[in-house]
Order: C-alpha cells, then structure tokens, then sequence
C-alpha cells in the first residue's frame, strides 16, 4: 500500500525529517508516536501533499510516485488525511462540501457522480455509523464546532469518502474520553483488508481503544523504534527519554 | 436631442442641467486611479447601432468571452445577441416577453422603454423624473441627465403585487441603451416589484465610460427590491481596456415603504458606485447588500449611503468585498441620521476578503448621528482566504480553483440569499469564472 524510502523534509531551511523508513500493507494498522516537535506532524502533511516543505526521498503508493502528485489527486486516489487541526469554511454546509468532494473522487474513478438524494442517503448511513446528528450536514463546514465536534467531522468525512489509506494526525488530541471512545470506534470500523490505516498520536490511550499492529516511533527526524503493540505500553512505561539512553539502538533493523 | 421629438419639459431639462454640468468639474475624491475621460470624444447619441458594423458571426468575438458564455450555459442565440450580432431570425425571449407583456398589462404595470414612457406616460415621467436624483447631484449624473439616451420605466399601480421579475434581460435586443441609461421606478401605494438588472453574461461593448442613473421612488407601504448583476468588460490581464462604471443609483421610500438594494459587481475595469436609500417617510426601510469582486487591475469603490429622516426608519448594510491578484476594493458608506429621525436604527457589517499579497481592501465608514435615540452599529472584518483552508479542500479532492470559488461563495451567502433564485446560481457560478487564474 505505502513504501516510504529515505523520506527527507525541510521548511525554511530546517530539517525536519532526515530519511524516514516505512512499509505499510492493506489490512495494518500502523501507529506512529513520538515525542512533540519530531516531525510526526510534518510526515503526515507531506504524505497529503502539503507544499510547504522540501521534500525528498521516495514514497511509492499502491505502486505510483505518491510525491509527484497534486495533493487533490492524492485524495482521489484514495488517500485520506484526518486533520490535527480541521478548518472552518464559514458559510458553506458540510453537505455540500462532502458531496462536491465525494463526487469529485467518484468522477476520478469513473463512477456516477451521487445526486443529492442519493448523497444523502449515503451520508445519514455514515451518521448513524459514527452515532452523530444529522444537523451536522446543515452546519457550516466545522464553523463554531467544539474540538471534538471537529475530529468527530472529519472521521464523518473519512467514512464517506471511502478512502483506501487513511492518516489520523493526532486526532485524539483535545478530545474528551467520550469523544475518544466515538472516534475509536469509528476508526475500527473502518478497518478492513483492502485499507491501511496510519494513526499518528503523541499518547499511548487511543491505542487503548484501537489496537495497532505495528507501533514506531518517530524520534529526531528518522523512525528510532518498530515493534508490536506492546512497544506502546513501554513507552508510556519508560517515556520517549529512554530512547535517548540508547534505546533506539537496533530500531531500523526490525522488519514490519 | 430634438431628434428624439421630447417633450418639451424634456428638452427644458435636459438643457438645464447641461447648463449645469459645464460649471462643475469631475470629482476625485474616490480611492481610485482613473486615466483621464474625453468628454468631447464620446458620442452622445448614437441611433441605434448599425448590425453591419458588428460582429458578423461568433467567430469574431474574442474567445474568452464566448468560453464564459460556454461555463454559464448560455443557449447559442442568446449568445449571439449578447454579443452585438445581428439576430434577424425569430429569437425565443421575443414571444416570452410579449406573453409577459400582455400579463403585465392586464394589471396595470407599465413596463417600457425610457422614451416610449416619455411620448406615452409623460405625465409620470415629469413628476418623478430628478425627484430622487435632481439634475444638479453630481458630475456623472449631471451629463446623464443631459444627454441619457434611452433607459428603463416601470410604474406599478396602488396595491399591486408585480408577479414576476422584471428584468432588462426580456429587453437585450428590443433596445440598445448605450452609455448614458436612465432607468425610473415608481411603486405606487402598497405595491410590491422585485426588478433585476443586468446579465451575468459579458455583454461586448465599446463604450469606455458608463454613467447611469437608476431612481426608486417607493410610495407610502410600496416595497422595491433591486438588483444587480454587473459583469462588464474588465480589462485585459494587464489592466488594459475595461469600462469605467460611474453609476448614481438612489431610491425613496416614503412611510412604511421599503427599499432594497442587492448588487454582486465583478465587471468594469473601474466600478464607482453607491445605491443609496433615502428614508423619508416614518417607518420605512432601507437595505444594501454587496458583493464586489476585484482582480487583476481591476478598481471598486463602492458602498451605500443610509439617511434617515423619517421616524423609526430601519437600514442594513451588508457589504461583501473579495480582492484578488492586484484588484483593489473599497467600501465605502454613510449613515446619517438626522435631527427628526427618533428611534432611527442601522446595522452594518462590511466583510473584506484578500487572495493574494498585492491586493488591496479598505473601509472608509461615514457615520453621522444627529439623534440621540439612534442606535447604529457597525461591524468589519478582514479576512485572508487561508492556504489551509484551500488544502484541506484538495485533501478531501476538491481542486484548488473549486475551492476558492466554494470559500468565496460561502463568505457571500448572505448576500447571494437576497437574489432571486435562478440569479443567485447564475452569480455563485459568475465568481467561480472570475476568480479563476487568482489561485496559482
């Protein structure tokens, strides 16, 4: 699904990846932590395409040069990124804005666009999936939601669109434990063998709610640690400092 | 003038303010940049233009604008006349508006051109005529008053509910109105019209300066809802050509009467205007809600006077202005109350939207409170359309150009709800085809 090779980024002339390694297979979940500042961020938006950066290296994705791509071809080919911090677009209905965007995926594909009783249809399906209102539709794309209103939007969208590969940037941040329960269980039903699904998180509780198969940690720029879901627990165990006592050593060297 | 056999109260006043207009000079005070207007090198009257001299196919007209008439789905005949091609053939709009002709009349709504309601109506046209806009307000309307060629009338009678919009569109080929158009509508006692002008299409045009003057007279409990589509010729990438639109629009609304002013201007190449409601009567309302568009070279200064001289008089002001690549955009407003005006509110709120660093937005509010039961407020923001905003569009795999035309249609809402429906999709479309190239 997704083969990062010696992924480089740097903004303003500050390096902030320095040669990320990564495999991801349909069917994983893989979760992604690490200490604040280490570029955890930063691997999510330049998969999603982001301009902001300079980008080198190599990341192939089902097979094609995922770098070379627009950020909104990448969305149309099925990659999916839930945002740390979703926008507001006053004045447009989330409605509408998920339905230009589904049919905008759906034409790429060479599938029908959905007409608006048909899109609807689709969308309160994926409401009562999520346990959510259907006044969400009728709102204004994230204008004046809560926090956990605005990641709760964005697992909405991510069930919509149907994507194949789907990147959480810290979605559980600022969410209360409600919150996080709702927007677990909306990942883990999403979880399925034709997709892969990346969680960046800085905590080791959203992993309490869905479980990785693979857990790295992202640590100065490079993944310093790969291991199973207990990797998580030992961490929360012996904080990201004792990477730094040397327990990074052997990290690239274990195949996932 | 006596070509156009007026009148004589017509000529009489024609002459007057042309004796007027030689003594003012043309005002400066907007915040634009215009190259110097010859005066004497405009034709002031021109018979209705020669078809020869036209374009002879759709061929000739430049393909940029046929490409916009291709984006708003605009049936080929209608192109054709949009764009000063001689259409002898039967046009389809000529048997609905003569269906829409008899219906008017059934009820009594005069619905014509400005000299065929000057040889037919004069009568109305003497008593209304510069009751708004006297001949003397100012330079452009001055040499309107003067020279106008032609223009629009309506006149709804006492208590009459116009059925369906009144639109200079049902007119494109019936008449050419040139440079200079008057347009006079008078609602009668507590009757109601809801009067669009304009086209979203880009009508080709060689005239460099515009100078309309549109007046309402809204009598006692009348309601006039205007509005607005401005698409005219903006210039070239490089700010060369474009029309200068110098327009005086004005209505009054005597006691419990309304008046509403919805505009989305995304044309000229310099926009210069400033509907204005004056509220005469006790109770009466005045609304203006704004939608301009600058980009490019393009320049606006545009906003809305409110003066409130009846009591418990209403306004709001929405005004909506988007700045893109090197446009600059100003608002700019008054609102008067005076002395007798007891209980006199005003809302304004003046949003400004940037795309791009060399765009320009600016706000110049005037307000002028000489009641002390008054309540005025005044809002602005200025926002700059986010990169963020527009790549969490493409992530979700909207296009970059998609995106910025769903933001800036969303930052307008408030306005395009004010259109009538088939103009408010006509205008959310018309901003997609402006901006695009502004987002690179």
């Amino acid at each position: 699904m997704l083969e990062i090779k010696n992924l480089q980024a740097r903004v303003e002339g500050k390096q902030i990846l320095r040669g990320v390694d990564l495999t991801v297979n349909a069917g994983e979940v893989h979760a992604i932590m690490g200490p604040n500042g280490t570029g955890k961020s930063t691997l999510a938006q330049v998969l999603a395409g982001r301009d902001t950066y300079e980008v080198e290296g190599e990341v192939l994705y089902r097979g094609k040069d995922l770098l070379e791509m627009d950020p909104e071809d990448r969305a149309r080919e099925g990659v999916f990124m839930a945002f740390q911090y979703p926008v507001e677009i006053p004045g447009v209905s989330s409605s509408y804005f998920l339905k230009t965007a589904l049919n905008a995926i759906r034409k790429h594909r060479g599938e029908e666009e959905l007409d608006a009783m048909e899109f609807l249809t689709l969308a309160k399906e994926k409401l009562r999936l999520l346990d959510m209102d259907e006044v969400f539709l009728k709102r204004s794309v994230n204008e004046g939601f809560s926090g956990g209103e605005k990641k709760r939007n964005d697992i909405f969208q991510m069930a919509v669109l149907d994507p194949k590969l789907c990147i959480l940037d810290e979605t559980d941040s600022g969410l209360d434990i409600d919150a996080l329960k709702v927007v677990a269980a909306g990942v883990n039903k999403m979880r399925s063998p034709d997709r892969a699904i990346v969680v960046i998180t800085h905590y080791q509780r959203l992993l309490e709610y869905i479980t990785p198969d693979v857990v790295h940690v992202l640590y100065g720029g490079k993944i310093a640690r790969t291991g199973g879901a207990d990797l998580a627990l030992e961490l929360e165990a012996k904080g990201y400092a004792w990477l730094e006592q040397g327990g990074a050593k052997g990290a690239a060297s274990y195949a996932s | 003038m006596a070509k156009k056999n007026e009148p004589e109260f017509m000529l009489n006043w024609r002459l007057r303010a042309y004796r007027h207009w030689l003594k003012m000079t043309e005002p400066h005070w907007a915040h634009l940049k215009v190259a110097p207007v010859d005066y004497q090198a405009i034709s002031y009257y021109s018979a209705p233009k020669s078809k020869k001299d036209g374009p002879k196919s759709l061929d000739d007209i430049d393909p940029e604008i046929r490409a916009t008439y291709d984006k708003l789905g605009i049936p080929l005949v209608e192109q054709m006349a949009l764009a000063g091609i001689a259409v002898d053939a039967v046009f389809d709009s000529v048997s609905v508006a003569t269906t829409f002709k008899e219906k008017l009349n059934e009820l009594g709504i005069v619905f014509c051109s400005f000299s065929e309601a000057v040889q037919e109506h004069p009568e109305l046209v003497e008593k209304y005529l510069g009751s708004v806009v006297p001949y003397t307000d100012n330079f452009y309307a001055t040499l309107n008053s003067a020279v106008f060629s032609d223009g629009s009338f309506c006149y709804i009678p006492k208590g009459v509910r116009c059925p369906m919009e009144l639109s200079t569109y049902f007119r494109i080929n019936a008449a050419n109105t040139g440079q200079f158009e008057r347009t006079l509508i008078v609602a009668d006692e507590g009757s109601y019209v809801s009067y669009l002008e304009g086209c979203t299409a880009p009508m080709r045009d060689e005239n460099q300066l515009h100078a309309a003057v549109v007046e309402l007279v809204a009598l006692p409990g009348a309601t006039i809802k205007y509005s607005t589509v401005q698409n005219w010729y903006p210039g070239d990438a490089e700010g060369r050509g474009g029309i200068y639109n110098f327009v005086t629009k004005r209505g009054k609304a005597f006691e419990n009467a309304k008046l509403s002013w919805t505009q989305v201007e995304t044309g000229s190449a310099i926009t210069w205007k400033y509907p204005s409601c004056i509220l005469f009567g006790d109770n009466s309302v005045g609304e203006f809600y704004s939608v301009a568009l600058t980009s490019n070279h393009q320049q606006a200064d545009t906003g809305t006077k409110m003066i409130h001289i009846g009591k418990n008089t209403k306004s709001t002001i929405v005004s909506k202005g988007i700045s893109a690549i090197k446009g600059q955009n100003s608002y700019r407003g008054q609102v008067l109350i005076n002395k007798g005006a007891e209980g006199a509110r005003n809302y304004s709120q003046c949003d400004s939207m940037l795309l791009g660093s060399e765009c320009g937005a600016h706000t110049f509010p005037y307000i002028d409170v000489h009641n002390p039961t008054a309540v005025v407020e005044h809002e602005a923001t200025t926002s700059k359309i986010g990169e963020d905003q527009i790549f969490y569009c493409q992530q979700r795999g909207i296009s970059a150009e998609d995106a910025v035309s769903m933001i800036v249609n969303g930052f307008c809402k408030e306005v395009f709800r004010e259109l009538p429906m088939e103009f408010a999709v006509e205008a959310q479309k018309l901003l997609g085809i402006s901006l695009e190239g502004s987002v690179g």
